[in-house]
């Protein structure tokens, strides 16, 4: 008996805006109108100068570790705005400012969390995203998981989760495709490959010619994007989120872009980056390309771009001085959001401090005493 | 071709083993351990990378695994250099795939290699949980004695400085209530280096927990090659008003509080335990039979901690020896905070540390 195929499979790689800056009005249709890009070009341009003045906030010892969004902007702004504000749920990792803001999340959170302090993810009432995920990949369940579970609550509400290629590799990833696939659950997985994890490049950290393909094996429609080109994202993002919402189950984008800064603040990408490469991406950059459309269309100059930049760093500074002028924490404040209802041990190690042990008794073992002569 | 039988350093001896191809290496015990005292002063992280090397030099089965390893010379820099004097066949970096990379690990050791894991940190190793929980200590066991699992797992442990709960673990309470591993906890560079090669040459699975915090400590590492014996503590401090037993960083803020303490003629025995299993107790009573008191440090949580294990045996075996309560200083029983000034609240310190002796010998 002849041999049959029985599965086959391409990818598609969809660019609408080119790195010159010219626009595929076929593909284009019924995306973007003009309006909607300059917002866009906006919320990027903001997010771009957050991470500078984040940057600098580190670089002066007024903030622990930062990793910066620079030349990614593209995918957070224009997936968050196919996205249903204070509906649909956002599921992040740490590339994702202009998406976190756009729905909705105060500006000064981000930077009270990077400063360190915990109340930076405690995401405000109606605002429909989740707290930042440090340990890579776990968060892609939640996204799973929330969308399960608003499909069984009959809502129709679409979840986006961000990672990164490097992400693909934890086992958690590839349990949220298939859980999320086998359970048709409405939920977008949305790749930034930015060609690197750290120093790891995208080469070693997998053996497959495009992150896209991964999803063939989960049976979820697939496609590879230019990350930098708002009207692909848009597209893309838009196509799977109706998807979703129609019952049509999950989607995976792969989203093609760079980090042009360090993968954190702790971080020097000069050591392990070939300056050429990053140079030649640096012209792809999504607010270059998108201000040279914006210019050709007669919907931006020089006036108007100045006015933004001084917008952003009113909005920026106003941003700063707000996450700093929080007061801090005390100790006691460790117990404040453990459990409902604080248990009694807790209380009285809250109420005693620097007892350190649940059961012992601080007068019998002369603790208090020892203290008051510290 | 690899050779599979077991190196043996100078002194050392070949042991058989019918789990283990090539049987494995014991260093000569009898060879007393170099002075602590000199001034070849390096970092915590160049004894780690020293102790690395050595062991690979005299062993082409050992290789290291894991995040950043090998191109970024370490996340942490304690691999520095050491792609260009192995080779990326046995400076290995790997995909982020933490229980992918430790069952890989897992699997190449009962194959006759000698895997070293670095996790980037031991927070990560909770992705890893059912390879190193699961898998790693109970081989031997559940194979009959058919299969052996030499393998190291190395990383930072503790909270590194403002990384938030998720990232900043100490995870010696946990694991060491697994049986069938072995768990070192190095204080100071000297026993940073004599400890992880014992690990390393060790036929069973060692936890090796290093703090970030600690990596560029310096202090004098001797040159030569030496082996640091697994369940012996080290008495940094000798006082007959009390015990202090620590192990890993707080052993350093035991020893600023006995130096505190004895300007007050309070004079104590300090003991740094080296390893969590096996846990040196025998040092312990025998110390308590002078001081007849006892305070245990652990930057640990502390329900269910190696204090409270340690606390329980001194109860079992020292209870007529005591003059107070064992008392235990462990972090307070929350997540790691985020904020710098609670974190530092959170954590054992000297002061606490020379609190909770005054209150014992008070
Ligand atoms: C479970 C886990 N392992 C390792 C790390 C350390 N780490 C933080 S970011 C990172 C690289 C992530 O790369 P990628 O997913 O491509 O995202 P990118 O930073 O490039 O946006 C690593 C290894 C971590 N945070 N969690
Ligand atoms: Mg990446």
């Amino acid at each position: 008996m002849p041999k049959k195929v029985v599965y086959k499979a391409q990818i598609e790689h969809l660019q609408i805006l080119d790195e010159e800056g010219k626009l595929d009005t076929k593909l284009a249709k019924d995306t973007l109108d003009d309006e909607q890009v300059v917002h866009l070009y906006e919320q990027m341009s903001i997010t771009r100068h957050y991470d500078e003045v984040a940057f600098k906030l580190q670089r002066s010892g007024r903030m622990g570790t930062y990793p910066q969004n620079k030349g990614q902007e593209a995918n957070a702004a224009a997936s968050a705005l196919a996205l249903r504000k204070g509906w649909d749920w956002l599921v992040p990792c740490y590339r994702e400012n202009t998406a976190l803001f756009m729905h909705g999340l105060p500006m000064h959170y981000v930077l009270l969390h990077w400063m360190g302090d915990e109340r930076g993810n405690q995401i405000p009432e109606g605002v429909n995203i989740t707290p930042l995920s440090i340990p890579i990949g776990t968060h892609m369940l939640h996204a799973t998981g929330i969308a399960w579970a608003a499909k069984l609550r009959a809502e129709d509400r679409v979840v986006a989760t961000y990672f990164g290629d490097g992400a693909t590799s934890e086992g958690d990833f590839h349990g949220a495709m298939n859980f999320a696939s086998v359970m048709q659950a409405p939920v977008l997985f949305y790749c930034q490959n930015n060609q690197w994890a750290i120093s790891v490049p995208r080469e070693i950290q997998m053996n497959s010619e495009t992150v896209a393909q991964k999803a063939f094996a989960y049976g979820m429609p697939t496609i590879q994007i230019d990350g930098n080109d708002i009207f692909a994202v848009y597209k893309a993002t838009k196509d799977a989120v109706d998807r979703a919402r129609d019952g049509g189950g999950p989607s995976f984008i792969e989203a093609v872009t760079y980090r042009l800064a360090d993968h954190t603040t702790a971080d020097d990408a000069k050591r392990y980056r070939d300056p050429e490469e990053v140079e030649a991406w640096r012209a792809k950059d999504p607010l270059i390309r998108t201000r040279k459309y914006m210019e050709s269309k007669g919907l931006w100059d020089d006036t108007k771009q100045t006015e933004l930049q001084e917008r952003a760093e009113k909005i920026v500074a106003e941003v700063v001085r707000t996450a700093e002028g929080i007061e801090k924490p005390t100790p006691a404040d460790f117990f404040n959001h453990m459990f409902a209802e604080l248990p009694h041990e807790l209380e009285r190690q809250r109420d005693t401090m620097h007892t350190s042990s649940l059961c012992q008794n601080p007068e019998q073992a002369g603790l208090r005493a020892g203290l008051e002569r510290v | 071709m690899l050779t599979m039988t077991s190196p043996v350093p100078p002194g050392g001896q070949l042991v058989d083993h019918p789990a283990l191809p090539g049987g494995y290496a014991e260093p000569d015990w009898s060879k007393p351990l170099p002075s602590r005292e000199g001034d070849r002063v390096i970092q915590f992280r160049e004894a780690l990378r020293e102790a690395i090397s050595e062991e690979m030099r005299r062993d082409e089965r050992v290789f290291l695994l894991g995040e950043e390893v090998a191109e970024y010379n370490g996340a942490y820099k304690v691999s520095q250099g050491m792609l260009d004097e192995f080779g990326p066949k046995r400076i290995i970096d790997s995909p982020i795939s933490e229980n992918g990379f430790a069952g890989l690990g897992a699997a190449a050791a009962m194959y006759g290699l000698r895997p070293i894991i670095e996790f980037m940190s031991w927070s990560f190793s909770l992705v890893a949980a059912d390879q190193i929980m699961n898998n790693v200590p109970k081989m031997l066991y559940m194979s009959g004695g058919q299969w052996g699992c030499p393998i190291v797992f190395r990383g930072n442990d503790g909270a590194g400085g403002q990384l938030g709960s998720t990232h900043s673990w100490t995870v010696e309470g946990l694991y060491a209530n697994v049986p069938g591993v072995k768990i070192a906890i190095p204080s100071c560079p000297y026993d940073a280096k004599g400890l992880l090669k014992t690990a390393i040459l060790d036929p069973d699975p060692v936890f090796f927990l290093e703090s970030e915090r600690m990596l560029g400590d310096k202090a004098h590492v001797p040159e030569e090659e030496y082996y640091i014996p697994f369940g012996q503590a080290a008495r940094l401090r000798e006082g007959d008003a009390c015990t202090l037993v620590s192990f890993g960083r707080p052993v350093n803020f035991c020893l600023e509080a006995a130096d505190a303490l004895a300007g007050e003629g309070i004079d104590v025995d300090v003991l740094d335990m080296r390893t969590i299993r096996p846990l040196d107790m025998n040092s312990v009573i025998e110390s308590i039979k002078r001081t007849n008191r006892v305070v245990v440090v652990d930057q640990c949580w502390p329900f269910g901690s190696v204090a409270s294990e340690v606390v329980t045996q001194i109860i079992e075996r020292g209870f007529d020896w005591l003059d107070h309560p064992p008392v235990r200083v462990n972090t307070e029983d929350v997540p790691t905070p985020y904020a710098k000034q609670l974190e530092a609240a959170y954590l054992p310190s000297t002061e606490r540390i020379i609190a909770a002796v005054r209150g014992a010998v008070g």
